[in-house]
């Protein structure tokens, strides 16, 4: 079994905010590609233009229907990697050693050289965000980008996970969460960020900001707020033409030479 | 076990070398940065520096790799050996198949060039294409806005000299209310998705209107669930809370728009002064008529023969009134009330200023920009229906009415727009054997006399465009083109050809019936359609209907210009334009489509190809781009012109410009000075810039068109007046559908709404672009299937369970489908996922794929002309205006069915010209 560290240095994670997350599967993609071309193994795909394909990725989107006892039913994009647990069980259960969480920034990974492919890790994790990739035989999960975020060959503002560079809404941040002070945990604190079934006991670093509450029912109150807005200056068509009249003459800079 | 951390080199080599282009995974057009390993493709992201998408990139996009590595590429020239629609081809050379080519189009082209029917789908090089079609002399040439969007494009170009998509975009960084109707999701994909976050961040408003709450809706502040197809009636009724309570922008519309302008009561045009010139009371000059534009004039809106007073005689009427719309629209009256309320509080009682001097075309200066900070968006949700022109209409009425285009806070338009309806060409049609059209095939109608129609006043064109049944089709008809060639109704063909259009599959309506008639034969056993050209990349459905098949390249493997003079990528702060280049060389014997094209025309002497000496003008593509002239000094790219490179719009042709473009991440922009970037269709540094950046040849200020004219020319004709008269029978439709108001009607009506009440949608995945996505190992596991959603109320009255069937009937046909659950949904609306059902053999997929056994298409379900009314005639399924499909009136019943092995209908299996994909994927490759 693998000990996990005493504490990191940083807590480097992904804040995901399902208030922007419109589900367009652009971080699943970038991913996809990024990670099939750097850390580790390639993400494979099985029987691609079949009946069944199935490939490795690092990254889903699950698309959820929320219907409220009262109001409106709801549609909530979940966007869901590794989430880099500070008690991550995915580690502790791994017989190598090849599961590990970096003491210098938090960052969970396989050693791939070490996984045995025996998937006690993807058993243990309590979010699903392991995947073995049939080809290789080894276990692949999010690596937070670990070769971008330090690269010096790419430039300072490329230095960011893939899924982050490429998210079209701008609904992925990331950042130290062991930092109070970085601009993602103040968006935590902000929006309420909250932690990926807290129950668990994994400390997850990753959070999810929630969907700010949805306006599709209006409170009576509210309508009769706004009812002066909708006063009629005229009941007839008539009467319209003679509110322009007087309003144009109230417009500034109108003269009229009468 | 101790944790022992293995060293890790956090700073691997990323790629040998990045090369930027433009993607073409939809119609985006975003800058990509494509990283090449060892001569390959390794790694797509988006181009930071890019003006369309700023360094972000969708699904698609980063899926490129996938695309340009798919086995359904195709290979090598093709031509048929089997009967047509078995897919049994035999390959050719590239020397053999423009020789085939040119001994169908030669015979054409010198005897009646009409017999072409050139139709190119979704063709990013239209300025290309058409000045190809006008070389040979065809009249009949269009792309696919006929059946996408043209309703959107051209109620926006009627109405306020641009529209949205790319002709204009809210103002992301100032709107504080932004209400988005239906949208086709990769109209415009990555820019929405930048903008609705930028709104998000900025904590302003998002309401979606859509009758399904996924991807953009999913996220608005406030979901309108709204019946299809009543998007206009629900506007109108915004229009008439407004109204009723005063709260439009007096000032705009008296200064900016049509509404002072006076209708003659004999004959409901405009009142013009001799030069043509609109005429306003003057409030100044106690209210003598006076031209438009003069300096100081203060336009009298109260008149009772004004435009105003008409719209207001029209919207106040209680036909109009929140409670009378209610039941029809879906949405409660006092939702309607406060959505007109949150429109008016924000428009004026939180009008923003900027302190931004400009001048108007007046010679007012104005000190500063008064901004209405509310927004809008649409795109084919309420394009595609029968009533789709007069709703886009309203919906721009609306906007204009709240004096929010053009202004901070507001929508904005990016060049070239603003442009006035008359500055754009009108439809031309002559034939003459052995030349060249008389000018350019669409264009903008303004009365009978700009019809499309030959001197016996029968149809110019094959698609009948620009006719009396749709006058205003400025993007043609192409899903018409198959039916009329096979009935040779307004005359036969003897060569169809197509580019980047499935249209056996997915691009048709009646879809079973279009394969029919492209393989109905004549008595003596010959096609009806004698010879069919067509040209993709892939192996899609429609290859196994043509005769011969010009394999075109992948996007990285190709030169493309993004033109000024086509469908740019301008920002409403900028103009710019962009290119693709070969960043691979094609490992197989295909040839960019446009290229082929200079081949044929040379092989044709097209006059506008060929020098005096007989010589060719261009050797290829990328040869045009540089060197082609529309004018002295415009050509298609507008940057790094002149010797050196650097004039910018206009100047001489430079041979290094597309190296120079290259160098500079594959795009250019020029930005429009502050003083230009608002009121640009009224203000003179806007209208300068636009004249030396050769947009325009003058300055062409414009009223809005609230009232549009033209329409009520053609009314008049349907009324008796004038040459140019129509068949008695559209009379009726004429005058009712092409009122210079807008209106509404229920196409429900007309599509068996009561024997069918559901209405049956489709919408494009974010992860998909029409047929495309399937094939790419990548996009295809997001979005393998395609059921058929199903709201709460008629799952329950079917007793559905997760896994069941379902018939669903039209007028039409019949299908049976998969079905699945969805509450955030329209309780009379159904829908899925557009273009996920595929043919058996084709995009080299399995035979056993989910997409060919499960995934359907609602396109068989779907005519080109609505159930018979009764009256002997059989009128199209498409707006009477504009002629556009009306994919979105199809009226449906549903019921449970016996689970079948497969889809139904389901077809044969094509012959695939290519064969299947390997069964693993390691890396990419």
């Amino acid at each position: 079994m693998t000990q996990l560290p005493a504490s990191t240095a940083r807590k480097m994670g992904l804040v995901i905010d399902l208030d922007t997350c419109v589900g367009c599967h652009a971080c699943v993609i970038s991913c996809k590609g990024w990670n099939t071309e750097n850390y580790g193994a390639p993400l494979s795909d099985q029987d691609p233009y079949g009946a069944d394909p199935k490939g490795t990725f690092l990254n889903r989107i699950h698309s959820y229907e929320i219907t409220p006892d009262e109001g409106t039913a709801q549609l909530a994009h979940f966007p869901k990697s590794c989430l880099h647990c500070e008690d991550a069980p995915c580690v502790t259960v791994c017989p190598t050693g090849a599961s590990y969480k970096r003491v210098e920034d938090g960052i969970v990974l396989v050693n791939e050289s070490s996984c045995i492919g025996c998937g006690l890790c993807a058993w243990a994790c309590p979010y699903g965000a392991r995947e073995m990739d049939a080809a290789e035989g080894v276990m692949k999960k999010c690596t937070l980008c670990v070769d971008r975020i330090y690269n010096e060959n790419l430039p300072e503002e490329d230095r960011v996970p893939s899924c982050v560079r490429t998210c079209p809404a701008g609904a992925r941040h990331f950042g130290d969460l062991g930092d109070e002070n970085s601009e993602v945990s103040q968006l935590v604190a902000e929006r309420g960020g909250f932690d990926l079934m807290p129950e668990q006991g994994t400390k997850p670093v990753n959070k999810y900001l929630p969907p700010r509450p949805k306006q599709d029912h209006t409170p009576k109150g509210d309508i009769d707020l706004l009812a002066p807005l909708l006063a009629p200056v005229s009941e007839e068509p008539k009467g319209f033409l003679g509110w322009l009249d007087k309003a144009l003459d109230a417009l500034p800079g109108a003269e009229k030479n009468n | 076990m101790a944790p022992v951390q293995p060293v890790l080199d956090t700073s691997p080599k990323v790629s040998d070398e990045i090369r930027k282009t433009t993607c073409y995974m939809c119609a985006c057009r975003c800058g990509i940065n494509v990283h090449m390993k060892d001569g390959k493709v390794a790694y797509i992201e988006g181009n930071r520096d890019h003006p369309v998408n700023r360094g972000v990139l969708c699904a698609k996009g980063s899926a490129g790799i996938m695309q340009v590595n798919a086995p359904s590429r195709l290979r090598m020239p093709l031509k048929r050996v089997g009967p047509r629609g078995s897919g049994e081809f035999e390959e050719i050379t590239w020397d053999e198949a423009l020789d085939l080519a040119a001994s169908w189009l030669e015979p054409v082209r010198r005897d009646n060039p009409e017999k072409l029917a050139f139709f190119t789908g979704r063709d990013q090089s239209q300025s290309f294409t058409s000045f190809w079609a006008q070389g040979f002399g065809t009249p009949n040439y269009a792309a696919h806005g006929g059946f996408c969007s043209v309703n959107m494009a051209a109620a926006g170009i009627y109405t306020m000299g641009g529209a949205f998509w790319e002709f204009g975009q809210p103002d992301w960084e100032r709107t504080k209310l932004f209400m988005l109707f239906g949208v086709a999701e990769d109209h415009d994909s990555n820019p929405i998705k930048m903008g609705l976050g930028r709104l998000k961040e900025r904590g302003a408003k998002v309401i979606g209107v859509n009758p399904i709450r996924t991807g953009y809706n999913a996220v608005a502040d406030e979901w309108v669930g709204i019946t299809p197809g009543t998007d206009g009636l629900f506007i109108l009724s915004l229009v008439h809370c407004l109204l009723k309570a005063g709260k439009i922008d007096l000032h705009y519309l008296a200064q900016y728009t049509n509404a002072p302008a006076l209708i003659d009561p004999d004959t409901g045009l405009l009142v013009r002064d001799n030069d043509g010139k609109i005429l306003v009371a003057d409030r100044a000059q106690d209210g003598k008529l006076t031209p438009f534009d003069q300096r100081g004039v203060q336009p009298d809106l109260s008149r009772p023969d004004s435009v105003m007073a008409k719209i207001a005689e029209r919207y106040l009427s209680d036909d109009y009134a929140p409670e009378a719309v209610a039941d029809r629209t879906g949405i409660p009256a006092d939702r309607i009330r406060k959505i007109a309320a949150e429109l008016a509080r924000t428009a004026f009682d939180e009008a923003i200023e900027l302190d931004q001097p400009w001048t108007d075309f007046r010679g007012e200066r104005h000190k500063k920009m008064t901004g209405r900070p509310v927004s809008f968006h649409s795109m084919r949700g309420i394009s595609a229906h029968a009533n789709g022109f007069q709703t886009c209409r309203a919906l721009h009425v609306l906007q204009i009415l709240l004096g929010s285009v053009e202004v901070p806070g507001g929508f904005r338009f990016k060049p070239p727009y603003p442009k006035p309806p008359e500055a754009h060409p009108k439809p031309h049609c002559k034939v003459t054997p052995d030349s060249p059209l008389d000018g350019p095939h669409l264009g903008f109608v303004h009365g009978p006399e700009d019809l499309a129609l030959k001197p016996d006043g029968t149809p110019a064109r094959i698609d009948k465009a620009f006719t009396w049944e749709n006058p205003m089709s400025a993007h043609g008809l192409m899903h018409m083109v198959i039916s009329n060639a096979h009935a040779g109704d307004p005359y036969k063909i003897d060569t169809l050809f197509l580019y980047m259009a499935n249209m056996s599959w997915n691009s048709s309506m009646n879809t079973g019936g279009v394969m029919e008639m492209l393989t109905d034969t004549d008595d003596n056993g010959d096609y009806v359609i004698p010879h069919i050209i067509y040209s993709d990349a892939y192996s899609s459905e429609m290859v196994a209907y043509a005769d011969l098949i010009l394999p075109d390249t992948t996007y990285l493997e190709r030169h493309d210009c993004i033109s000024l003079l086509d469908r740019p990528i301008c920002e409403a702060e900028a103009a710019a334009d962009a290119i693709r280049w070969p960043v691979i060389e094609p490992d197989r014997d295909v040839r960019g489509f446009q290229t082929v094209l200079v081949q044929l025309a040379n092989k044709l002497k097209l006059p506008n190809f060929t020098n005096e000496d007989g010589s060719a003008k261009y050797t290829d593509y990328a040869d045009y781009i540089v060197n082609h002239q529309r004018k002295p000094g415009i050509g298609p790219l507008a940057g790094f012109r002149g010797e050196n490179g650097d004039q910018s719009g206009r100047g001489d042709v430079n041979q290094q410009q597309i190296q120079k473009y290259i160098d500079n991440g594959g795009f250019w922009v020029n930005h429009i000075p502050e003083e230009a970037q608002f009121y640009k269709p009224w203000n003179t540094a806007y209208q300068d810039w636009a004249v030396g950046m050769g947009i325009y040849d003058s300055p062409q200020p414009y009223l809005f068109n609230l009232y549009v004219e033209p329409m009520r020319k053609f009314q008049r004709a349907a009324e008796g007046h004038g040459d140019r008269q129509p068949p008695d029978h559209l009379r009726a439709q004429i005058i009712e559908k092409l009122d210079p108001l807008p209106i509404w009607w229920d196409p429900a009506d007309d599509n068996k709404g009561d024997d069918y009440p559901v209405t049956a949608l489709t919408q494009r995945p974010m992860a998909m672009y029409h047929s495309w996505g399937t094939q790419n190992a990548w996009l295809r596991q997001i979005h393998g299937m395609n059921p058929l959603y199903v709201p709460t109320k008629i799952w329950e009255e079917n007793g559905f369970a997760e896994g069941d069937w379902a018939r669903v009937m039209s007028p039409h046909g019949e299908i049976t489908v998969p079905v699945a659950h969805m509450a955030a949904l329209n309780e009379n609306t159904v829908w899925t996922w557009n273009a996920i059902g595929k043919r058996k053999g084709a995009w080299a997929l399995d035979e056993k794929a989910p997409e060919a056994t499960k995934g359907f298409l609602l396109n068989h379900l779907i005519h080109e002309l609505l159930p018979a009314k009764g009256d002997g005639l059989r009128w199209a399924n498409s707006d009477p205006v504009t002629g556009q499909a009306a994919w979105f009136d199809l009226k449906v019943r549903i019921e449970k069915s016996w689970a079948p092995v497969e889809a139904q209908p389901a077809f044969p299996s094509l012959s695939s010209p290519v064969p299947k994909g390997t069964k693993t994927i390691f890396d990419g490759d």
